[in-house]
């Protein structure tokens, strides 16, 4: 056998695997939106993919007002809450990853232990306290804990990348007179700006796909967010089925952060893998 | 790379007095600075944490009713008897053990499989590894909501005419499922950066001796990133156990299906008995961190950025 039609039958079993991780990465997302695109006719027919396909259930979810505003809250507070951790992390990742203070095992070990925490645990007492203050059901309501859930992961990703960064430019920096702080602010942090957007990413993705806080410290369109808002979802009117409403309102969620995935692969496979082991 | 002791005793080895002067002054504004700016996330996470931590924790001895505000009086250990001793209660906890092992295992075996997959793949690498992140960014409701279509009776394509999510084993291998799906790529990951470790020379050399493929994945390379999976395991198991989303949409907890969370919410959030809740919200912590002290003790896991301290 020549090394030619080797390499081409090696080939072709690799499509076949590859072939498989695709069916196994995309099969849930299409069906969710062939789901969506399914008139009410046909709805029972249990089949995969339409046979007649519809725009009626998207028309439906933009109509009445509370998905948009749902979508506009979950945007507005992910946007806050990843803006505010990545500052606030930064800051401490640097000081973790590049600096001797006494306390910092103890930041460490804190982080991860509010990173292990149950939330559920922490759910009745932030809805007393948010009440008390008159933070419940507000954007302020849920940002604040987002933040609080980010900032492990922030720290943990952000001072794996810090590590990665070539200590000598920071002494030269300061050789030059730079005090430690402009050696932050002028030196390290351009440096580590992939590692901060990287950071970002997942940190996004974690707002975004809370469901737990959403459900439990919201009450109305006020703040409700999008996961939340789904599982609250009855259709548009109160005779429609909700089923390829939800479907569709799911589609809608889910291309946007299926796009920014594709986009930045690359950085989100760095971010999951830094600093997770290293020999 | 980063350590920075030798460093500084080099300094002090060289340098005379005034050196040594300015180093400590060097020192003493290194701390400053860096608890300057581990601040705010230190009190960020201690104001929104410590609180709520302390208050279920006071919570639990309490009974605490909000249909019954004007009734609240302190019961001591007896919300620990009374949920300890309740069937729902370990009903759930078994569920819950059971439901986290099973997923735990087969995400394993399918994330080492994925991994290598991506890892090993000569064509169509960058659209293997892209399209394997779609099920861990997909919102998990969003997906939890297409498994519970898909197996609706009449409604599903995998459901036909039987309503599997009526049944509680049924339903415990769709969550299963559900869970498994959307997990493979985590493990996956985080299995993928240890086999970029293994060096290439070694499997080769062991290929050279008459290792097969099978006994190479064994000999070699399991031993070698046996530490990744450590930690993949044990990031996963803490996440397992702690299943909220996809029960919340798939069956609610219907059928005998609930897990630990879910009768926890249902405590708090629709029964409004706050005691109770919050004595099962620190029986749910407790039970965590004793997994993650087994697996620390047990199998030497390095704790999820213990080494950050160290290094």
């Amino acid at each position: 056998m020549s090394t030619t039609t080797e390499t081409t039958k090696t080939k072709s079993i690799w499509w076949v695997v590859n072939a498989i991780v695709l069916l196994y990465a995309f099969i849930p997302v299409v069906w969710i939106i062939s789901l969506s695109l399914k008139p009410d006719a046909t709805l029972n027919d249990g089949s995969f993919l339409p046979t007649k396909v519809t725009s009626e259930h998207y028309e439906a979810i933009f109509a009445n007002d509370s998905f948009t505003r749902a979508l506009i809250n979950s945007i507005g507070i992910c946007l806050i809450a990843t803006f505010i951790a990545l500052i606030v992390g930064t800051m401490a990742a640097y000081a973790v990853a590049r600096l001797d203070f006494p306390g910092k095992s103890l930041v460490v070990g804190v982080s991860l232990m509010i990173a292990m925490f149950p939330q559920i645990a922490l759910v009745t007492p932030l809805f007393k306290i948010l009440t008390g203050i008159g933070l419940f059901d507000t954007w302020l309501g849920l940002i604040i804990p987002y933040i609080t859930f980010a900032l492990p992961l922030a720290i943990y990703t952000l001072s794996a990348f810090f590590r990665e960064i070539p200590w000598e430019l920071e002494k030269a920096a300061k050789m030059d007179g730079a005090t430690p702080y402009q050696a932050f602010r002028k030196v390290i942090a351009p440096l580590a700006m992939p590692g901060v957007f990287t950071t970002a990413i997942l940190v996004f993705i974690t707002c975004w796909n809370d469901f737990l806080f959403a459900l439990s410290l919201t009450s109305s369109e006020r703040s409700r967010t999008v996961p939340a808002a789904l599982s609250y979802f009855t259709g548009a009117t109160t005779f429609e089925k909700p089923t390829q409403t939800v479907a569709a309102a799911a589609v809608v969620i889910t291309i946007p952060i299926v796009i920014f995935v594709l986009f930045f692969q690359r950085r989100i496979v760095a971010g999951l893998t830094s600093g997770a082991v290293k020999g | 790379m980063s350590v920075t002791a030798p460093v500084d005793e080099r300094t002090e080895d060289e340098s005379a007095a005034i050196a040594r002067q300015r180093h400590s002054e060097g020192k003493k504004a290194e701390r400053r600075l860096g608890l300057m700016l581990v601040a705010p996330a230190a009190i960020l996470m201690v104001a929104v944490t410590a609180y709520p931590i302390g208050y279920a924790l006071w919570l639990s001895f309490f009974r605490a009713d909000l249909r019954t505000p004007d009734d609240n009086e302190f019961v001591g250990l007896d919300n620990y008897i009374t949920v300890l001793s309740s069937d729902i209660w370990w009903k759930a906890f078994g569920f819950t053990l059971l439901l986290t092992v099973v997923s735990v295992v087969f995400e394993l075996i399918l994330g080492m499989a994925l991994a290598i997959v991506m890892h090993r793949t000569i064509v169509g690498r960058g659209l293997v590894r892209t399209s394997a992140l779609v099920p861990y960014a997909i919102v998990t409701v969003v997906a939890a909501f297409s498994w519970r279509f898909a197996w609706s009776q009449g409604i599903g394509w995998l459901a036909g005419d039987s309503a599997p999510l009526t049944g509680q084993w049924s339903s415990f291998w769709i969550i299963v499922l559900a869970e498994v799906w959307k997990t493979i790529p985590f493990m996956a990951l985080l299995l993928m950066a240890g086999l970029a470790l293994v060096p290439e020379d070694l499997l080769k050399a062991a290929s050279i001796d008459g290792a097969s493929a099978w006994q190479r994945f064994w000999k070699v390379t399991v031993p070698l990133i046996k530490p990744s999976i450590l930690v993949a395991v044990l990031f996963r198991t803490l996440d397992a156990f702690r299943v909220f989303d996809n029960i919340y949409v798939l069956t609610s907890g219907a059928n005998e299906t609930s897990s630990v969370s879910i009768v926890a919410y249902n405590n708090l959030m629709r029964g409004l008995n706050l005691g109770i809740g919050s004595t099962m919200s620190v029986l749910i912590f407790l039970a965590i961190a004793i997994i993650a002290f087994i697996f620390i003790k047990l199998f030497g896991a390095a704790a999820p950025g213990s080494d950050e301290g160290r290094r």
